[in-house]
């Protein structure tokens, strides 16, 4: 009996592995960012590039930092969604407009709208860099302390953004000082 | 023209330009073969995020050339492997290393092929006793069967003095 059964158990955690491996995504590497502060920046503005803006200017709300490009053909896809999510009102989104020309980043938020409340110009990529940014687009949601609490690989989308970053963030926002909120207590950002 | 000579001329163009556009890659690495040689070194222990299974060394992606390009600055300004691929993990996380270092997290990563062995090791061990007792079983004949073996070695040996002659002759013949 034991010889049958002993095989049969190795194939099925076997192939409970393969399974799991399945549904995984190689592409989405743990950030090490998560619950560390956010890199200190300072960055022209894409519209106004007389005037900078560091890292340390948003301290005291909850943001969403979104990292995308006129040549990212999967940031057009989450444009619209952007859009409506930024008409919503419920956290401000900042662009970090990485290794573009600002020629086509303007064009590009003709084009598919612009749901920034500012665009950062990262030309070089050293910000992006900084932030680990290895695949456009890629969404950061940073607390009242600029601590990164999230990151989104990839475009976002609707399931995404009521299921993690909206509780998440209305989590964020309600918390004290003192109050530490982690991605953990949001059941679908785990 | 027709079709055909513009096409061929395109070519042509094309055949004009590419060894120019070979040229300008090269470049960098002329400059200084001391500094590209330790930032290749450094560079082939780091995996590229983008195209996950080749090293920042050997991808041509835009974020391993800006990457390899970093590398190459913080080895000008005199830091070590160690620093830079601490400024690596920072950012990317121990994936990032081919060899990342042994603590909690990779433990399994690390001892699992030994453990693996150990594991089969200890089967193969198991396994081979028990074949051992197996084959001690069968070493001891009871009489019946001493006898029987007693019968087939005489018989054996009747038939091979009669046909050793005939073997003999043979060998001969295969001689002459």
């Amino acid at each position: 009996m034991l010889r049958y059964v002993v095989p049969l158990l190795v194939f099925l955690a076997v192939a409970g592995f393969l399974l799991r491996g399945l549904n995984l995504n190689p592409h989405e590497v743990p950030s090490p960012f998560i619950n560390k502060p956010a890199p200190a920046f300072t960055l022209q503005k894409l519209n106004d590039p007389q005037s900078r803006m560091s890292a340390k200017d948003m301290l005291g709300q909850v943001w969403l930092l979104n990292v995308w490009a006129s040549w990212c053909v999967a940031c057009r896809s989450e444009a619209p969604l952007m859009d409506q999510f930024a008409r919503a009102k419920i956290v401000p989104i900042y662009g970090l407009n990485y290794k573009d020309a600002p020629s086509d980043a303007k064009a590009w938020l003709q084009q598919f709208g612009n749901p920034y409340v500012a665009n950062l110009v990262d030309y070089k990529g050293n910000v992006g860099i900084d932030y680990g940014v290895y695949g456009v687009p890629e969404t950061f949601v940073i607390d009242k302390q600029g601590v990164i609490r999230h990151k989104v690989i990839g475009p976002i989308t609707p399931s995404i953004l009521d299921a993690c970053v909206v509780p998440l963030v209305k989590k964020l926002q309600q918390a004290t000082d003192q109050q530490v909120v982690t991605r953990d207590s949001v059941e679908g950002c785990v | 023209m027709s079709p055909l000579k513009n096409g061929v001329l395109v070519v042509m163009l094309a055949l004009l330009v590419s060894p120019v556009v070979m040229a300008k890659e090269a470049t960098p690495m002329a400059m200084d073969p001391a500094l590209e040689k330790r930032v290749n070194e450094i560079t082939s222990e780091l995996r590229c995020l983008v195209c996950q299974n080749q090293t920042i060394a050997d991808s041509h992606a835009e974020l391993a050339i800006d990457l390899k390009n970093q590398v190459r600055d913080m080895v000008k300004a005199g830091q070590t492997q160690k620093q830079i691929n601490d400024y690596m993990v920072k950012r990317y996380g121990d994936f990032v290393l081919y060899r990342p270092a042994f603590k909690p997290t990779t433990m399994l990563l690390w001892s699992g092929p030994f453990l693996l062995l150990l594991i089969g090791l200890t089967v193969l061990v198991i396994n081979l006793r028990k074949r051992m007792t197996l084959v001690k079983d069968d070493g001891d004949l009871s009489s019946e069967e001493n006898e029987r073996l007693k019968s087939l070695l005489t018989a054996d040996s009747a038939e091979e003095s009669s046909a050793s002659p005939q073997k003999n002759n043979k060998g001969k013949e295969d001689k002459s």
